[in-house]
């Protein structure tokens, strides 16, 4: 029971209900939505047969609400959607940012704007995962692109979560969502799982100490009878509108993620020490370019790959690392360009940088990469 | 009745004073809540309030239990989350008629609908007393708020109505002019197994009262209690007598299977393993 067997073809949306499980994830708020259906219909198939629980909410916005709910009420909870269900979640994302409440959502991302094509594969959501909810927050999201590391990166997302008290996003997208492949599921006993620190019983309790970056998180119902709000609070989590105060908890959402980034930001590369170009790359894309960069070489081309499983935060130091050492940086994803932005940021004139989009709901091939390759190299 | 219970231990009076203008009713509202807990036996760290955003959703941080002020009109799905996790926690919503019935509307009917273990109580003011008297969907029809400067085109929900369609278990209404009845509907609600729904009939003098030239407070509860009468009462009347009336009673006592024991149930049946596949 519970126990999936170790290795066998898995989809993408089904690896990462294993990976929750696998991380101890046992509740889940949900609203249906292509291409992320799966991860609902899985959820409410696996989660009651361990002890765990499953609600169909009336929208995304509920949905988004009852996962942090459950996770004050003590439960491990995760939710998924696609582009509008993640854009009707934002408020609440944000409030879970700003209470610090552990919880996993997941976005397997379609082509929008808007509707768009709910069947159709795209990157679009990168920047509204950034700055989706109102004000200023740190964010941690995840783009896996094979099934085994959707597994993976959902375990980590859970432990990250619970580790630093904050929402994690697992960015997937319609390719690696509905991908199957051959994978290995490691054992439990393989596995490193995080649990959120409790606070001590009978001693006085900050749920928000200003001391700590990461206070204990007490559950209703354990004890501690304290406030949780969205509005700026203090140590004990009633709401303050000091201007010090504010700032000091600000400052500690944003540093608890930048003390971290070593432990958080998750890279592959390949090919680097010889490149004159390297292509830059997340996600199913990273497929293609993988492919591509082989062949490149192949052929005697000094081409390099690097890959950010981890989008936000962004691995800025380590594309500035390389990119003195590089002439051009080519980036192909399947939006217009908005981790383009984040790579020049990075690279900060110190290489050309140059995009190659599309966002028609086609997958960018290895060809139109080698092309795109012998062209600006 | 529990005039002279001590409610003191359920207030974090070092909050105190309240961000509540003189004369609101949300005090009342609040005291005759405590009044009614009192009598229970229930274990305080038990207990969760959760609350929305409004004048009235800020009682949760003065109540000393597991207090959660969320985003408003969502205190209903981030409460059906807790009680989810942990069903032996007794779970309060509190928010104003604008988060329940406007932006939390759709929560508040598929509330009712599962029948979850939860108790909401609605601080009725008829309008957005927290940004400044606009219109609610219970601001009455052509009556003013700052949004509705000519008097009012909607028509108002029937909280009571609405949640017994929508499949509430437990649907009662008070007013604040009439504390000891409000605590006693209370209780009743608190006790219920499954979701119960209080329309809490409540004064904002500061806009409602002013916008609409009805006096001091004082001559708001006198205005409660000319126009209250009892579900009893208005049994009898025709409609035309009661239209303008606020009918207060017990309007919904149905026993339906609570939400959390049904998943209780599917865990059993999982634990003898009809579930696996
Ligand atoms: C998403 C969102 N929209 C609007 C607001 C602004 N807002 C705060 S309270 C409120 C209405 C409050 O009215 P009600 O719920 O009836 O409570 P009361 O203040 O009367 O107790 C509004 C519109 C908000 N905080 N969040
Ligand atoms: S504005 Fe109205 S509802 Fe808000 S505290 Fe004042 S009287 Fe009460």
């Amino acid at each position: 029971m519970g126990q999936i067997e170790k290795t066998r073809l898995f989809q993408g949306n089904e690896a990462c209900v294993a990976g929750a499980i696998a991380a101890g994830a046992n509740f889940y708020a949900g609203y249906p939505i292509t291409p992320s259906t799966e991860i609902a219909e899985l959820a409410a198939r696996k989660l009651p047969e361990t002890g765990g629980k499953f609600i169909q909410m009336e929208d995304e916005i509920g949905s988004m609400a009852a996962v942090i709910g459950a996770s004050i009420g003590g439960a491990k909870s995760f939710t998924a959607t696609s582009g509008p269900g993640f854009s009707l979640k934002q408020e609440n994302i944000g409030y879970a940012m700003m209470a610090e409440i552990p919880c996993v959502i997941v976005n397997v991302q379609r082509l929008g704007p808007s509707t768009g094509i709910a069947t159709a594969p795209a990157q679009g959501d990168i920047m509204q995962a950034r700055w989706g909810t109102h004000g200023d927050h740190p964010v941690i999201a995840f783009a896996p692109s094979s099934v085994r590391e959707t597994f993976d990166l959902t375990v980590k997302a859970f432990n990250l979560s619970e580790k630093l008290r904050q929402p994690v996003f697992i960015l997937l997208d319609e390719i690696v969502g509905h991908m199957r492949e051959n994978i290995h599921i490691p054992h439990q006993d393989e596995l490193e799982i995080i649990n959120r620190e409790k606070p001590l019983p009978d001693q006085p309790y900050k749920p928000y100490d200003e001391e700590k970056e990461v206070s204990p998180l007490a559950s209703f119902g354990e004890g501690f009878s304290y406030n949780i709000t969205g509005l700026v609070h203090d140590e004990y989590g009633f709401p303050t509108t000091d201007s010090e105060k504010t700032k000091k908890l600000l400052s500690r959402l944003q540093r608890k993620i930048d003390n971290h980034l070593e432990e958080i930001i998750l890279t592959e590369e390949f090919g680097m020490d010889d490149a004159s170009l390297v292509v830059v790359s997340y996600g199913c894309t990273a497929r293609s370019v993988r492919q591509a960069v082989k062949m490149a070489r192949k052929n005697g081309l000094p081409v390099g790959f690097f890959r950010t499983a981890t989008i936000w935060p962004f691995p800025y130091e380590k594309i500035s690392a390389f990119a003195d050492k590089t002439k051009t940086l080519l980036v192909p994803e399947m939006n217009m360009g908005q981790i383009f932005g984040e790579v020049e940021r990075a690279v900060h004139g110190q290489a050309r940088v140059v995009g190659l989009n599309r966002f028609d709901g086609e997958m960018i091939t290895p060809d139109e990469i080698l092309q795109k390759i012998l062209e600006v190299i | 009745m529990t005039k002279t219970a001590d409610i003191k231990p359920y207030l974090r009076l070092e909050r105190y004073p309240t961000i509540w203008c003189a004369g609101c009713g949300n005090g009342q509202v609040v005291g005759a809540f405590l009044r009614a807990i009192s009598t229970l036996d229930w274990d305080p760290k038990k207990v969760v309030v959760v609350s929305g955003i409004g004048c009235s959703s800020r009682a949760s941080g003065y109540l000393n239990f597991n207090t959660m002020h969320t985003t408003h009109g969502r205190p209903l799905p981030f409460a059906t989350g807790i009680k989810l996790a942990n069903p032996e926690l007794h779970v309060v919503v509190m928010a104003g008629d604008g988060d329940t019935t406007a932006i939390g509307g759709n929560h508040f009917i598929h509330a009712a609908r599962r029948n979850i273990g939860i108790t909401m109580i609605v601080f009725n003011n008829g309008t957005y007393g927290m940004t400044g008297g606009q219109c609610s969907p219970m601001t009455g029809h052509a009556c003013k708020a700052t949004t509705a400067p000519y008097g009012n085109l909607d028509t108002p929900f029937d909280i009571c109505k609405l949640a017994e369609a929508a499949g509430a278990t437990f649907v009662g209404r008070g007013i604040t002019y009439a504390p000891v009845k409000l605590e006693s509907l209370i209780t009743e609600a608190l006790k219920h197994k499954g979701f119960s729904v209080i329309d809490a009939v409540t004064q904002c003098p500061t806009y409602y009262g002013r916008l609409n030239k009805m006096g001091s407070p004082a001559d708001m509860l006198t205005w409660q209690k000319e126009h209250v009468i009892s579900l009893e009462k208005a049994a009898s009347l025709p409609k035309h007598v009661i239209q303008d009336k606020i009918v207060t009673g017990v309007f919904v006592k149905d026993l339906r299977p609570e939400y959390t024991t049904l998943y209780r149930r599917l865990h059993e049946q999982c634990g003898e393993d009809d579930c696996h596949d």
